[in-house]
């Protein structure tokens, strides 16, 4: 079980949280001006990487807040959030 | 009884180039070299594998194979590889142990037994033998489960498909690979492709930890790892890789007869042939290529398990393990061309790939030989995602994960 480092509870289990994928997905601007490529992408395409990835976690059984974190998708080790 | 032969492959040194690189020797990329020289003449193939020989998640599943999905393409694909199951220990003239001792996915809830029923209309409507079947009727056919409305999620029904069943994984792969290496095809094992040669927008070959190796056309078929590949050839897949776990426990009298899957409590239970029980949930929530996942996944399935079958309660637990999915938008697989010509991609397979594992490589094969998608494919390509296609599906795929 992951211990996953809320900035406002702390350390806390990970069966309290709920996963949000990629962080740092911004929805689009404008988005009329998407080609359905773009769109796609907006929609369907998220960093897979192995190695370093941001994320999101929501303390669904703690502060329900939303945060951003560091992890490893190997070691799943969390490093500095960013 | 002829005795087992030392060595079902032989163990060649790479050439300088192929025809066709397939990176990745799990049972899709073993059947798919095995279809390009059975059914395309194409046997100047070499298939790459980081590890050893169906190592990856061909080692790791819980072998359950069916067809009874709803939409039609699923239905089409999965019941095209069905159908080569059932004449798959002949065809390649080693016993896999293929027994068709049928799935039962139980519904817990109205809304899933109307799900349930939907999808047994739809799987007739496409030839594929499907029940629903009451709780007395499933007690009959599983006399361990526990049909008490008592239950916090009670068994409401079923739907049962009799030609579904299991597969020794590890056979699979073994006779798929001594009939792809009759062929001539070459198995190259520890043989890990860590980029690729380019000469204007085609790739000409693959970089690996045992040198380069030329390639006329390069087939993607790594599983959990086609995004880490993907990147090196500069596009991306809407794909997020996560680990699935299983568990198997001590070996067991015969107490299950048929494959019992239940994605609302979620677990999915199998004796194998040995006689342990097989057990399955769902994915870990994170994206991960840990190969381990999280403990409290393995409780809650383990809850419902002895939940259903309160005799499992005595069972120790001997092994836990996990796999790397490559889980799409629309628990459907991704397969075809890619923006590179002649690179192809067969991935997106996530929890249920075993399954597929002949006809994909049939189909795979097939579009890799003529350069287009084969017409069961076509609805799988990679542009479903910008036409506006129908999406959604994990209902569909009869997954919940
Ligand atoms: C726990 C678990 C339970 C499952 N249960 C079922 C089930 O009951 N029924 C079902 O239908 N499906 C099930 N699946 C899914 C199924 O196992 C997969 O969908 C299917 O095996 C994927 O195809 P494959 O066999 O080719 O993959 P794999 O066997 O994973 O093959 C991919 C291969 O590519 C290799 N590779 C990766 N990167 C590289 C590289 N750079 N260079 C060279 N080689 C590389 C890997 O080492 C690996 O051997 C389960 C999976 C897991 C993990
Ligand atoms: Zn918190």
């Amino acid at each position: 079980m992951l211990s996953v480092p809320c900035p406002w509870c702390g350390p806390r289990d990970e069966t309290e949280f709920r996963y949000g994928g990629q962080a740092h997905v911004a929805y689009p601007p404008d988005p009329a001006a998407l080609s359905d490529a773009e769109w796609a992408g907006y929609l369907f395409l998220r960093d897979n990487p192995k190695g370093w990835f941001a994320e999101r976690w929501f303390h669904a059984a703690g502060c329900r807040r939303w945060c951003n974190t560091v992890r490893h998708t190997v070691t799943y080790e969390f490093g500095a959030p960013s | 009884m002829t005795a087992h032969p030392d060595f079902l492959w032989a163990d060649p040194e790479p050439k300088r180039g192929y025809e066709v690189v397939v990176i990745g020797a799990g049972g899709h990329g073993l059947a798919t070299a095995y279809y390009l020289a059975r059914n395309h003449g194409i046997s100047d193939v070499a298939v790459l594998e980081r590890g050893w020989l169906a190592g990856g998640n061909m080692a790791r599943n819980t072998t359950i194979i069916r067809s009874n999905y709803l939409w039609d393409a699923s239905a089409a694909i999965y019941e095209h590889s069905l159908k080569l199951w059932e004449g798959l220990s002949d065809e390649l003239d080693y016993d896999i142990l293929f027994s068709q001792r049928g799935v039962l996915n139980l519904a817990h809830s109205l809304p899933d037994v109307r799900e349930s029923v939907r999808r047994v209309n739809a799987n007739r409507l496409n030839g594929i033998d499907a029940e629903w079947l009451t709780p007395a009727e499933v007690k009959k056919l599983v006399p361990i489960i526990n049909t008490s409305p008592e239950l916090r999620y009670p068994v409401l029904g079923a739907t049962f498909q009799p030609r579904a069943g299991i597969a020794k994984h590890d056979h699979v792969a073994w006779a798929y690979a001594r009939a792809a290496n009759r062929l001539g095809v070459h198995l190259i094992q520890n043989c890990e492709v860590t980029g690729f040669r380019r000469e204007g927008s085609r790739v000409t070959g693959v970089e690996t930890s045992r040198g380069t190796i030329e390639a006329g056309r390069v087939a993607l078929c790594a599983a959990g790892h086609t995004s880490v590949l993907a990147q090196e050839l500069g596009f991306r897949l809407p794909l997020a890789s996560h680990p699935l776990q299983a568990l198997v426990s001590e070996l067991l009298e015969q107490v299950l007869d048929t494959v019992v899957m239940s994605n609302a409590i979620h677990v999915y239970v199998s004796q194998a042939h040995k006689g342990e029980l097989v057990m399955g949930a769902g994915i870990d929530a994170y994206n991960g290529y840990g190969q381990r996942g999280s403990f409290h996944v393995i409780e809650s399935q383990l809850a419902a398990a002895v939940e259903l079958f309160p005799i499992f309660a005595r069972a120790h637990v001997l092994r836990t393990w996990a796999g790397i999915v490559d889980v799409s938008p629309d628990a459907s697989p991704v397969l075809g061309l890619t923006p590179v010509e002649n690179v192809f991609v067969n991935c997106g397979w996530g929890t249920g790939g075993f399954k597929a594992t002949p006809g994909a490589g049939w189909v795979y094969a097939d579009t890799i030989a003529h350069a287009r998608p084969h017409p069961l494919a076509a609805p799988f390509t990679l542009d479903r995602f910008t036409t506006g296609a129908l999406v959604d599906e994990h209902g569909a795929a009869a997954v919940a994960h």
